[in-house]
């Protein structure tokens, strides 16, 4: 090039260069992780983690992109995973040569026609509607699936053997190292596609259906279809992480297709931040790994998700994503060393609510489950036990005192955080 | 035949007012603040429980009017605290953030009562055959509960058409900055609306829960079923709403007490063809299928008519 390179042109490349290289580096994580944490525990949660990636992902094709927030996604994820099985036991029965990694394709396209069947009623209204007719599409599904025995294999589910597919590389796919290849090289695929999918024109007009359904009537599109397609797509890519999950454990049952599974998708695609692409990635990291954690410490992690999802919908709603991405601007301004001292001194007697919160609620788990029989807590190494009467005391003092100080700490950040947006606003980094 | 009729009649009745006690509240809460309460059949649920824990502390007939109050109380909090400050964000937010709470609920109340289904019975007052038709004890517990479904149906019926509350809660349902310019307090109306819709679902659950089971996933297994009714019925209308509760009280309540299936009625298929699709639907009963009746209708309406039976909004 002979031409002088212009600043702009210079911030094109280095934006570009960026933009590969977030995606290269995500790429060489999946390939290393395993190699630095190979213990059989970690490779199951990564395994896991990728699974849960796509399909939180699929789901904010739904919920972020287009506005349309299911109660039911979990259905595409379940027939996905049920049509994978019945794939595997055919592939194997009959000897077609399909080897196992193009079997989440079925999966995929299991999600995909089941979207193609009911979409079309289903996307006819967003809103409340399409919310609620997504919560009895789920139901019906689950229920009809404990009917139709022969093909869900009713409450056991259907089993599978992954191992007798033909081999691809000389990898049989029976230890779980190969396996979570497969998965890291789906995940890749899937979320490079569905990146892809919203900077296509119709990732664009799903924005603007979410965003204003008339104006796109008026510019000569119609939302129901554009709902329809955003609802296909979503459906194919769940379809496609239930394949992988059919692989992965070598069963589908119709736990897969319940509102269980629905809950958990819609909290992780939440709190990870819904307005941001790698919002979802982000949620379904965390949900995971605190649904393999928790479940070891607590029985009542479901109710630790519960009161964290509503802490997010009430207070962040942008979720994770939306709470980082705030911090750009001052980033650029220079100006967040001006709230960094106040997140500090807010962070104490937060830990002390957030404390007091996990106490009372585990004190009150266990004297309820044994009936007041003595119970030890063991919460960051101190020992309480659930039947003294200093516990609850301890607990109601870290609630009530933490929420009282926190109040005040929160209003200084408050008004930290107005003083660091002013900086940036007069810098011009914040409109 | 007759028998079965007749019984089964009076249960869906029963069961249909029993919903209707619910979806009236949704209804109400709906049209008037655009939210959907995911957490409605929490409240039943809760009340249910109350009722349980109350019945057993001080007896029935204090429970039957505390644990509504309570739950209302509940309600009214979770008006004030979480959907007022959760408004600015959209109703995306706040039909979240009741799906949450549904989901905290359940898990406390299965954390406080255990998974199990807990000892709610029936007080001895009223644990006596009404009448015996057909050679069947009516139980005088579900003509109770008929009656309170009934007389707070009509309470809420001269409530809102005949009183000047009702009429500002009328009001509001359709315009309610036109009720804020008129100098009516709308917040306040809005969290009692929704306090009173709770404690209308708490009163369903104690009055159900002695006969039908109590149990922490009574709520999972209600609300979708809730949910159905005001979609099918037209959401925001309050007719829709009790013709819908009605029907599904009805046809399920007929479904569970029918035993045919197909193979019943043509005779078996050949055994020679092996377990199939078709032989699951052939010999599957109607009973079995009763909990899927009421999504089939759902489907159904909405090919039929989108809007709901008399339903005229289009969000």
């Amino acid at each position: 090039m002979n031409e002088a390179t212009t600043p702009d042109m210079l911030k094109e490349q280095s934006s570009a260069v960026r933009f590969y290289g977030i995606w290269l580096v995500a790429a060489i994580a999946l390939i290393v992780l395993p190699l630095v944490f190979s213990s059989g525990g970690s490779l199951t949660s990564f395994s896991l983690i990728g699974i849960a990636i796509i399909f939180a992902l699929s789901y904010n094709i739904l919920l972020g992109q287009t506005g349309l927030l299911s109660f039911g996604h979990a259905v595409h994820y379940g027939l996905g995973g049920f049509l994978a099985v019945h794939a595997m036991n055919a592939v194997a029965a009959h000897d077609l040569p399909i080897p196992l990694p193009f079997i989440p394709l079925f999966g995929g396209i299991g999600g995909l026609a089941f979207a193609i069947l009911v979409g079309w009623v289903m996307t006819k209204r967003a809103g409340t509607v399409f919310a609620m007719i997504s919560l009895g599409i789920g139901e019906l599904v689950a229920s009809s699936s404990l009917i139709l025995r022969s093909v869900f294999g009713g409450e056991s589910g259907i089993t599978t053997d992954r191992t007798a597919l033909p081999h691809m590389f000389g990898w049989s796919f029976g230890p779980q190292l190969q396996v979570y290849y497969l998965i890291a090289f789906w995940t890749m695929v899937s979320a490079i596609a569905m990146y892809a999918l919203t900077r296509t024109p119709l990732g664009r007009i799903c924005n603007a259906v979410r965003d204003n359904p008339e104006r796109v009537e008026f510019i000569g599109y119609d939302p129901h279809v554009v709902r329809y397609f955003a609802y296909g797509f979503a459906g194919f890519f769940a379809g496609i992480a239930g394949g992988l999950t059919a692989i992965n454990f070598e069963i589908a049952n119709s736990a897969y297709l319940g509102a269980t599974q629905s809950g958990l998708v819609l909290f992780s695609a939440f709190i990870g931040g819904i307005a941001y692409f790698f919002g979802p990635v982000l949620g379904a990291i965390l949900v995971t790994y605190l649904q393999l954690g928790l479940t070891n410490l607590t029985t009542v992690w479901q109710l630790y998700f519960g009161l964290i999802f509503i802490g997010i919908v009430m207070f962040a709603p942008g979720g994770i994503a939306g709470l980082l991405m705030i911090h750009r601007p001052l980033i650029r301004a220079g100006s967040l060393a001006m709230v960094i001292p106040s997140y500090l001194v807010a962070a104490l007697p937060t830990l002390a609510l957030a404390l007091g919160v996990i106490l009372s609620i585990e004190t009150v788990a266990r004297y309820a489950a044994s009936q007041g029989e003595g119970n030890i807590i063991n919460l960051l190494g101190i020992p309480f036990d659930a039947t003294r009467p200093l516990t609850w005391a301890v607990a109601a003092v870290l609630v009530f005192g933490g929420f009282l100080v926190a109040r005040i700490t929160w209003r200084r950040v408050a008004e930290a955080w107005d003083r660091a947006a002013t900086v940036a606003r007069d810098r011009g980094y914040l409109a | 035949m007759l028998e079965l009729i007749v019984i089964s009649t009076l249960n869906g009745v029963l069961f249909g007012m029993l919903l209707f006690l619910l979806s009236s509240g949704l209804t109400v809460i709906f049209s008037m603040m655009g939210v959907l309460n995911f957490a409605h059949a929490s409240f039943y649920m809760l009340g249910a429980f109350f009722g349980y824990q109350l019945t057993k502390w001080i007896g029935f007939w204090p429970a039957l009017v505390l644990a509504p109050l309570l739950v209302g109380a509940v309600g009214m909090a979770v008006e004030r605290y979480g959907l007022r400050n959760t408004h600015k964000h959209g109703h995306v937010a706040e039909l979240l953030l009741t799906f949450g709470l549904a989901f905290a609920i359940e898990e406390i109340v299965s954390m406080i009562w255990g998974k199990s289904p807990v000892d709610y019975r029936i007080p001895a007052a009223l644990d006596f055959p009404a009448f015996t038709i057909f050679s069947t004890n009516y139980p005088a517990y579900k003509i109770f509960m008929l009656a309170v479904s009934v007389s707070i149906f009509v309470a809420l019926l001269v409530v809102l058409k005949k009183t000047r509350v009702g009429l500002i809660v009328q009001a509001a349902l359709t315009h309610p900055s036109m009720v804020g310019h008129l100098g009516h307090n709308v917040g306040r109306i809005f969290m009692l609306v929704f306090g009173v819709g709770s404690a209308l679902a708490g009163l369903a659950g104690v009055i159900a829960g002695p006969s039908l089971v109590t149990q922490s996933d009574m709520a999972a297994f209600l609300g979708p079923i809730l949910f159905v009714v005001i979609v099918f019925g037209g959401l925001g209308s309050l007719p829709g709403a009790f013709i819908a509760s009605l029907v599904i009280g009805l046809v399920q309540t007929f479904a569970v007490a029918l035993n045919g299936s197909l193979a019943s009625a043509f005779g078996p298929l050949d055994p020679g063809l092996g377990p199939s699709v078709l032989t699951d639907i052939w010999n599957v009963t109607i009973a079995q299928i009763a909990p899927i009746l009421p999504y089939v209708l759902l489907v159904l309406i909405l090919i039929v008519r989108p809007v709901g039976l008399l339903g005229t909004r289009e969000t």
